[in-house]
C-alpha cells in the first residue's frame, strides 16, 4: 500500500482553551487521504471544516494529535511548500496585474526569472486565461479571479491543494463550469485535493471521497466513498448513481447535524 | 454630418471649477464691501454721515431706526483691500528706488521656502514610514511610543520652533526640521494604519508561501499601504508649507516667506495689499506641492480603478 499522502492522527483543536470562550472546534479527527485523492470535507455551518483544512496547512496549530504530509509534519510540509491554497475569495493583489499575481509564490520561493515566466504562461494556459497576463484583478469577473487563484496555487507545482469553498461566492452556472476546469486540472497535474465545500452537488461531482463532519465539536461522521466513473462530465450529473449518492450525502449530514454532544 | 467631439483632458473640468470658485470668492469680497458705509466700520446706510461740519445719523438709521449696525469684519480699504490691488500691486516694485517687482521677490521666497518645505517633507515622511513600520511589527514599542508621537503634535509649533533654532541656529536645516516635525504625524498613522490593512486570507497566504516577515512586508503590507500613505503625504505637503513659514520667524533668515510676512505685517499700513498678495502666494506655494503629491500618487498607484 502506498504511503498516505495526509495522515491526521487524533487531532483535536480547542480555542481559548481555559478562558470562558472555550470553543472545542475539532474532536478526535482521524484521517488517511492517499495520493491523489480528490476528498471533500462537508459538514453543517461552523463545524470546523475550514479549521481542519488550516490544521492541515499548518496555518493553526492542533491542541492535541499528529499531521502528516508527505511524510513529514505539518510545520515542516508548510516550509517546504509542499502545499497550495485557494480561498473563497480570490485574495488577489490588486496592485499586481494578473501575471505577477500568479508570479507571487515564485518570487518568494526564489526562482529564476525564466522559470516564473515559462510557469506563469503554462499556469494561466491551464486555467484559460492567455490573453489576461497585463489585466489588473478589478478587470477580471469573480470566476476568472478564482482562476488566477487556482494558477497561483498550482504555479509552483504542490502535490496537494487545499481549497476552503473557492466557488462558494460564484452563481451556479460559473460554479458548475468551474468544478469541470478543477477536475480537468486535477487529472492533468495528478495533485491530492481537501476541499471544503457546502453543497452536496459540489462534493459529489468533484470528489472521489466525501468526509461528512458533524456540528461542533466537529468529528469525522461518514467517509463516503464517490464511486462514480470518471471523467466526470454533463452525463454524470444526470447518472442515477449521482443521485443516489448525493441522497446518501444529504442522509449522512442530517444525521450528522442531529447529533450534538 | 456628424459634429466633433473633443475629448477635454481630465484636469479641465476641476481646473475651471476651480478658477469659478476663485472668482465667486472675489466678487463675495467686493460685494461685502459694498454693503458698507464709507469708513468701513458700519452697514451702508446705518452709519453717520458728514455733512458739512457736523455728523447726522445715516439714512437708514432716520426711516427704520438701523443705527450704527457694525460689521462683523471692517471694510475699509486698509483691513480688506480691494481684489484689484492685490493683483496691480503685484506687478509694482515694493520698495521706492528699487525696480525689482514684487512678483520676483514673491517668487523668489516662494521658491525658497519650498525648497525648505520639501526638505522637511522628505525628513518626515522617512521619519513617519519607518515608525510606522516600527509599530506595525513590535505591539510594544507601539504602546509605548505611540501616546508620545500623539502628544507631541499637541505641544504648538509656535513654541518648538525657537527651541530649535536656538539649537541648532538660523539656518535652513532647523526651518527643515520644524517643517518635519508637521509633516511626521499623518505619514506615521497612515503608515501603520495601512500596513495592518491587508486581510487575514492574504496573510495565510503568504504563510503557506512560507514567507519570511521580510517578504510580507514587502511584497503585501507596503504595496497596501500606499493609499493610505499617499493620503497622508498630501496632508503633509501643505503642512509642510506652513511649517517652513513658522519655522523661518524665528530664525532670521532672509530669503523666504516668513521674513516677508514679519516685513509686511510690521509695515501693513503703508500698504496693506502687500500682505495679501504673499499670502496668496504662499498659498499657491502648498497648493503647487500638493499637486506635485497628486501627480506623483497616479504614477505609483495606476492600477486602481478611477473611482478610487
Amino acid at each position: 500500500m502506498t504511503e498516505p499522502t495526509v495522515s491526521i492522527q487524533n487531532v483535536n483543536k480547542i480555542f481559548g482553551q481555559g478562558t470562558n470562550n472555550e470553543v472545542h472546534a475539532l474532536k478526535d479527527i482521524n484521517l488517511e487521504i492517499q495520493p491523489n485523492e480528490f476528498i471533500s470535507l462537508i459538514g453543517p455551518s461552523g463545524c470546523g471544516k475550514s479549521t481542519l483544512l488550516r490544521v492541515v496547512g499548518d496555518l493553526i496549530t492542533p491542541t492535541t494529535g499528529a499531521i502528516t504530509v508527505n511524510g513529514k509534519n505539518a510545520h515542516q510540509a508548510r516550509l517546504t511548500r509542499d502545499y497550495g491554497m485557494v480561498f473563497q475569495a480570490a485574495t488577489l493583489y490588486e496592485w499586481r496585474t494578473v501575471a505577477k499575481n500568479v508570479q507571487l509564490p515564485l518570487e518568494i520561493m526564489n526562482y529564476s526569472k525564466q522559470e516564473k515566466e515559462a510557469r506563469t504562461n503554462k499556469m494561466l494556459a491551464l486555467v484559460e486565461l492567455d490573453e489576461f497576463h497585463k489585466h489588473y484583478p478589478w478587470q477580471l469577473s469573480g470566476g476568472m479571479q478564482q482562476r488566477v487563484a487556482i494558477a497561483r496555487a498550482l504555479a509552483f507545482e504542490p502535490s496537494l491543494l487545499l481549497m476552503d469553498e473557492p466557488f462558494g461566492a460564484l452563481d451556479e452556472m460559473t460554479r458548475e463550469r468551474m468544478n469541470f476546469e478543477l477536475l480537468s486540472i486535477w487529472t492533468k497535474t495528478n495533485t491530492t485535493v481537501i476541499f471544503v465545500t457546502h453543497s452536496i452537488t459540489e462534493a459529489v461531482f468533484l470528489s472521489t471521497r466525501v468526509a461528512v463532519m458533524s456540528a461542533r465539536p466537529g468529528r469525522l461522521v461518514h467517509d463516503i466513498k464517490i464511486d462514480l466513473p470518471q471523467p466526470r462530465d454533463n452525463d454524470t450529473r444526470e447518472n442515477v448513481r449521482f443521485f443516489e449518492l448525493e441522497t446518501e450525502v444529504r442522509e449522512a449530514l442530517r444525521e450528522s447535524e442531529g447529533r450534538r454532544e | 454630418m456628424a459634429t466633433p467631439v473633443i475629448k477635454l483632458p481630465d484636469w479641465f473640468k476641476p481646473v475651471l471649477y476651480f478658477l469659478l470658485i476663485v472668482v465667486i470668492l472675489a466678487l463675495a469680497w467686493e460685494g461685502y464691501k459694498l454693503l458698507a458705509a464709507p469708513g468701513g466700520q458700519y452697514l451702508l446706510g446705518t452709519g453717520p454721515i458728514k455733512v458739512g461740519e457736523e455728523r447726522v445719523p445715516g439714512p437708514l438709521c432716520q426711516s427704520i431706526g438701523l443705527c450704527e449696525i457694525d460689521l462683523p469684519i471692517r471694510a475699509d480699504d486698509r483691513a480688506m483691500p480691494h481684489i484689484k490691488d492685490m493683483v496691480v500691486t503685484i506687478f509694482e516694485p515694493p520698495r521706492r528706488g528699487s525696480d525689482v517687482l514684487l512678483f520676483t521677490i514673491l517668487l523668489q521666497a516662494s521658491l525658497f521656502t519650498l525648497q525648505e518645505a520639501i526638505a522637511g517633507f522628505l525628513m518626515g515622511g522617512v521619519l513617519g514610514f519607518s515608525l510606522g513600520i516600527v509599530f506595525a511589527h513590535s505591539n510594544l514599542l507601539e504602546r509605548g511610543l505611540l501616546p508620545y508621537v500623539v502628544a507631541s503634535q499637541t505641544v504648538p509649533l509656535l513654541a518648538i520652533a525657537p527651541m530649535v533654532v536656538i539649537w541648532l541656529g538660523g539656518n535652513w536645516l532647523s526651518v527643515a526640521i520644524i517643517a518635519a516635525y508637521l509633516t511626521f504625524f499623518p505619514v506615521t498613522i497612515n503608515t501603520l494604519r495601512g500596513l495592518r490593512s491587508p486581510e487575514p486570507t492574504a496573510l495565510e497566504l503568504m504563510q503557506s508561501y512560507a514567507a519570511t516577515r521580510w517578504h510580507i512586508l514587502w511584497k503585501l503590507r507596503v504595496p497596501a499601504a500606499l493609499p493610505y500613505i499617499f493620503t497622508a503625504l498630501k496632508v503633509s505637503a501643505t503642512a509642510s508649507v506652513v511649517g517652513a513659514i513658522i519655522g523661518e520667524l524665528p530664525s532670521g533668515i532672509a530669503d523666504g516667506l516668513g521674513r516677508v510676512i514679519l516685513n509686511f505685517n510690521q509695515y501693513y499700513a503703508t500698504g496693506p495689499e502687500k500682505l495679501w498678495a504673499t499670502i496668496l502666494f504662499a498659498s499657491l506655494t502648498g497648493m503647487a506641492f500638493f499637486l506635485i503629491i497628486t501627480i506623483l500618487e497616479k504614477v505609483f498607484i495606476h492600477h486602481q480603478p478611477a473611482n478610487t
